[in-house]
């Protein structure tokens, strides 16, 4: 676990002292990612650099698993942490197999073994080593590049991998499968993972926990439906913006609304994920088309049906989160109208 | 002065003993002080580097360095080293330092941040910083540097002959005392040749030094 304790940090420039981080408590459990997110100069960023110590806390104190980081060997704490940076930062002179490999080398691994735990991360990050282990990084695209940036982080396996927008210079579209890997791969891997970023849909993606900042303080620091169904300050709502009530539906999974298997239906049609959110269940139903019958079905995780839902009862769950987060009028009429096939 | 412009190979062929001696003078001296030109500028760039409030001071020393005239550095020290081949030696050397220090200087500094940060991040001591990253990275601008103290020292040799210090511009020297143009250009063309030479011998070595992934043409 990862606990930052009253820890500040000011700069002094040009004779005037800011304030970066100001008095921030945080703890960070085993195996859960929290996202760090705000605008530019919130101090998200100094405050991720001050647990591997690239910068030093003016005060405060910061422990990974009840050890106070300043007594630990700055080198060995940086390769007992995985760190990714924004466009990777990988280093252009080495094959993308020896940036994999970078931080096992450091630790002395015998070659061998290296090139091993290199070509079972590039796997693991969906780059077949056959193809990208002997490339340089300058022969690969800003996606290949941040998920390789992703697969060193990871070589040594350290328990604490920090990201700082790691996936911020990338395309939307590849920024988004580059989010739902790191979904995955965290469920592989279950690292304690700090995530900076400013995309707050990226936050409400990958987060356990969001950590809002502002001006160096923490607004608000909970799971992402409370930031949605609680915010603490009128800053929250506006840094999350007008579409919070999409958001909520998009926190919605369809296994929540689904109801017990009613024997008298038949099984027919498609049988949606009960892990589609509402917003993701409405856009396949339009792009699967209307169906027979008055509802469809929900699958578990192996794809078994295990739930129905009628369109009826789709469209008032939708209705009711909306209303719920005080959205009305044309946004609510429109995802109906988009989630329920005519 | 007299004779066919071509005349200076048969003055060669005919002092071949002499003009070898003279040849190898010339290579020892430039060799010799670029080596040690390297030996002491790269640690210099490398230590002012990390102390910041150095490199003000030192890169001004360095640019002033690069204008005073080769012959006064040789005129200066004559009190002092007399003359020879080591008056000859040091003035090369000199010259040599200041663009391997300025290249090395800016080639280190000049390592794009997000690189040195992630090493750092990484947990690369301050040596494997240097030796991993830094100096590879760097290592065209710093082997640029060296390429031109090389080259501009084949030709600053030619001095050596105002203070004893042989070489080519012996020839040179005694071709104008006597008018003889073919003693002259014995001289001057191997000289000239020598530094085309040069640059193109490290030209190829630099594909050697330069590590792969940093070459233009990799596919």
């Amino acid at each position: 676990m990862i606990a930052l304790e009253h820890l500040s940090k000011v700069f002094t420039s040009h004779g005037q002292t800011v304030a970066a981080v100001d008095d921030v408590n945080l703890e960070v459990g085993e195996g859960e990612l929290h996202v760090l997110i705000g605008p530019s100069g919130s101090g998200k960023t100094t405050t991720m650099r001050m647990i591997n110590r690239l910068e030093t806390p003016t005060s405060g104190r910061i422990t990974i698993d009840g050890r106070d980081v300043r007594t630990l060997d700055v080198v060995e704490l940086r390769r007992s942490i995985g760190y990714v940076i924004q466009q990777g930062g990988l280093l252009p002179h080495f094959t993308v197999a020896e940036n994999v490999a970078m931080v096992p080398r450091l630790l002395g691994w015998k070659r061998q073994q290296r090139r091993e735990r290199a070509h079972e991360l590039l796997a693991l990050v969906g780059l077949p080593p056959e193809r990208f282990a002997d490339r340089y990084p300058r022969q690969l695209s800003g996606g290949q590049q941040q998920r390789v940036g992703v697969a060193r982080a990871l070589a040594a396996d350290p328990p604490i991998v920090l990201m700082d927008e790691p996936f911020g210079a990338v395309d939307p579209i590849t920024r988004k499968q580059l989010q739902r890997e790191l979904r995955r791969i965290q469920g592989e891997v279950k690292k304690t993972i700090v995530f900076v970023t400013h995309d707050i849909a990226e936050a409400f993606l990958l987060g356990d926990r969001i950590v809002l900042m502002s001006e160096g303080r923490v607004v608000q620091n909970g799971p992402p439906a409370d930031l949605l169904r609680r915010p603490a300050a009128p800053y929250v709502t506006a840094f999350i913006g007008e579409d919070r009530g999409l958001r909520a539906l998009a926190y919605t999974s369809l296994s929540e609304v689904a109801m017990a298997v009613p024997n008298a239906v038949p099984v027919t049609g498609a049988i949606l994920p009960g892990t589609l959110s509402l917003v993701e269940a409405g856009r396949e139903l339009v792009a699967v088309g209307p169906a027979n019958g008055d509802g469809f079905w929900v699958g578990d995780e192996v794809g078994n049906p295990s739930g129905y839902v009628t369109y009826r009862q789709f469209a008032t769950e939708i209705a009711e989160r909306l209303a719920a987060e005080g959205v009305v009028g044309e946004s609510a009429e429109a995802v109906m109208a988009d989630a329920v096939p005519r | 002065m007299r004779g066919d412009p071509l005349e200076f190979i048969t003055y060669i062929s005919e002092h071949e003993e002499q003009f070898l001696r003279l040849l190898g003078q010339h290579l020892q001296v430039t060799l010799l002080s670029v080596a040690i030109g390297i030996a002491i500028a790269l640690p210099l760039a490398v230590v002012v580097v990390r102390v910041d409030r150095l490199a003000k001071p030192m890169t001004t020393l360095a640019n002033v360095g690069q204008t005073i005239p080769s012959l006064a550095i040789l005129g200066l020290m004559l009190p002092i080293l007399g003359i020879g081949f080591l008056p000859t030696l040091f003035a090369l050397t000199i010259r040599a330092i200041l663009p391997i220090f300025l290249n090395a200087y800016v080639g280190i500094r000049g390592v794009d941040r997000a690189v040195v940060d992630a090493a750092r991040g990484m947990g690369t001591s301050n040596s494997q910083l240097l030796l991993l990253v830094e100096l590879p990275l760097a290592s065209p601008v710093i082997f640029a540097g060296i390429q031109t103290a090389t080259v501009q020292n084949i030709g600053i040799a030619t001095l050596a002959a105002y203070i004893g210090g042989g070489g080519l511009g012996d020839l040179i020297l005694q071709g104008l005392a006597m008018l003889d143009t073919s003693v002259l250009l014995a001289g001057a063309v191997p000289v000239a040749l020598l530094a085309m030479v040069t640059e193109i011998i490290l030209g190829r070595l630099r594909r050697v030094v330069v590590p792969r992934g940093l070459q233009i043409d990799i596919k």
